[in-house]
């Protein structure tokens, strides 16, 4: 049966079954043609109903998936070449390029921010606490 | 004039079950996660697009907020499912309530046209009950 003749929610549950893949396997490499052909979409089909469902394309999807798992991996402290490759990219320039179009800022500056942050979280956690709940729970 | 929310909270049961619950399965990014000694914590998270907005996930727990009797009984409460606290908005409110009960989450709600709008009705790991709806196409 054509993939437009179905009732509805077999549709959504393809697409759905298609984010869940891109947040499963986004570390390896993704061919997007793949899924949409597991989802017995025509690619242009796909990428319509995909975007209707998550506001994104696949692809800008996958993005946003490997920059916020890098963005993670990032603030464990791990170097910036291994958690590019560890989230899909291959290489450190597009990784790096992509990153700071997102984020404005590059890896290893937003790694740096992180840490200092953290830092500050552990020696003054007040500065982070609105001081009416820090009251509240005494610890102002 | 009050122009933004910034912070709001939502009481649980246990933190570490509701960060599984809010990050985990709502997708929900971890703000701020600060140790206030033994037993005590801070733990924000903001919604995926809205960054600057920290539901403070907060412990009932027995201290200055809540005495021994109270801190109980806003468990019962929470667990009976008392509380509403907020209204979460998606694109798409199918795909995004087959997403959530394949992950688990508890619809109280089937996604249902009502004339305000289109929505469901889900719950937290608490016991918290939050409405979800759909971006409309003028937002």
């Amino acid at each position: 049966m054509p993939a437009q003749d179905l009732p509805k929610i077999y549709l959504y549950r393809r697409i759905i079954l298609a984010k869940i893949f891109i947040d499963e396997h986004y570390a390896g490499p993704i061919d997007l043609n793949d899924i949409a052909g597991e989802a017995y979409f025509s690619k242009f089909h796909f990428i319509r109903l995909f975007k209707k469902a998550y506001g994104k394309t696949p692809h800008q999807y996958l993005t946003i998936v490997r920059i916020e798992n890098a963005k993670l991996l990032l603030q464990k402290n791990i170097p910036v070449a291994e958690v590019c490759y560890s989230v899909g990219f291959d290489a450190i320039s597009s990784f790096t390029h992509l990153f700071k179009r997102i984020n404005k800022v590059t890896p290893s500056v937003y790694q740096q921010h992180q840490r200092l942050r953290k830092a500050e979280i552990n020696s003054q956690p007040l500065k982070f606490i609105p001081n009416c709940f820090a009251a509240q729970n005494g610890w102002a | 004039m009050i122009t933004r929310v910034n912070h709001f909270s939502i009481f649980v049961l246990d933190q570490d079950s509701a960060y599984d619950f809010y990050v985990n399965k709502l997708g929900f990014k971890v703000h701020t996660d600060a140790s206030m000694g033994p037993g005590k914590r801070w733990l924000t998270v903001t919604p995926p697009e809205q960054p600057d907005l920290e539901l403070t996930l907060m412990a009932i727990d027995e201290g200055m907020m809540f005495k021994k009797d109270a801190a109980e009984k806003m468990k019962e409460l929470v667990k009976a499912g008392t509380f509403g606290f907020a209204v979460f908005q998606c694109n798409d409110l199918m795909a995004t309530y087959e997403e959530l009960k394949a992950k688990g989450v508890i619809f109280k709600k089937e996604p249902t046209k009502e004339f305000y709008g289109f929505e469901a009705l889900f719950i937290d790991d608490s016991g918290n009950w939050f409405s979800l709806g759909e971006k409309k196409a003028n937002e």
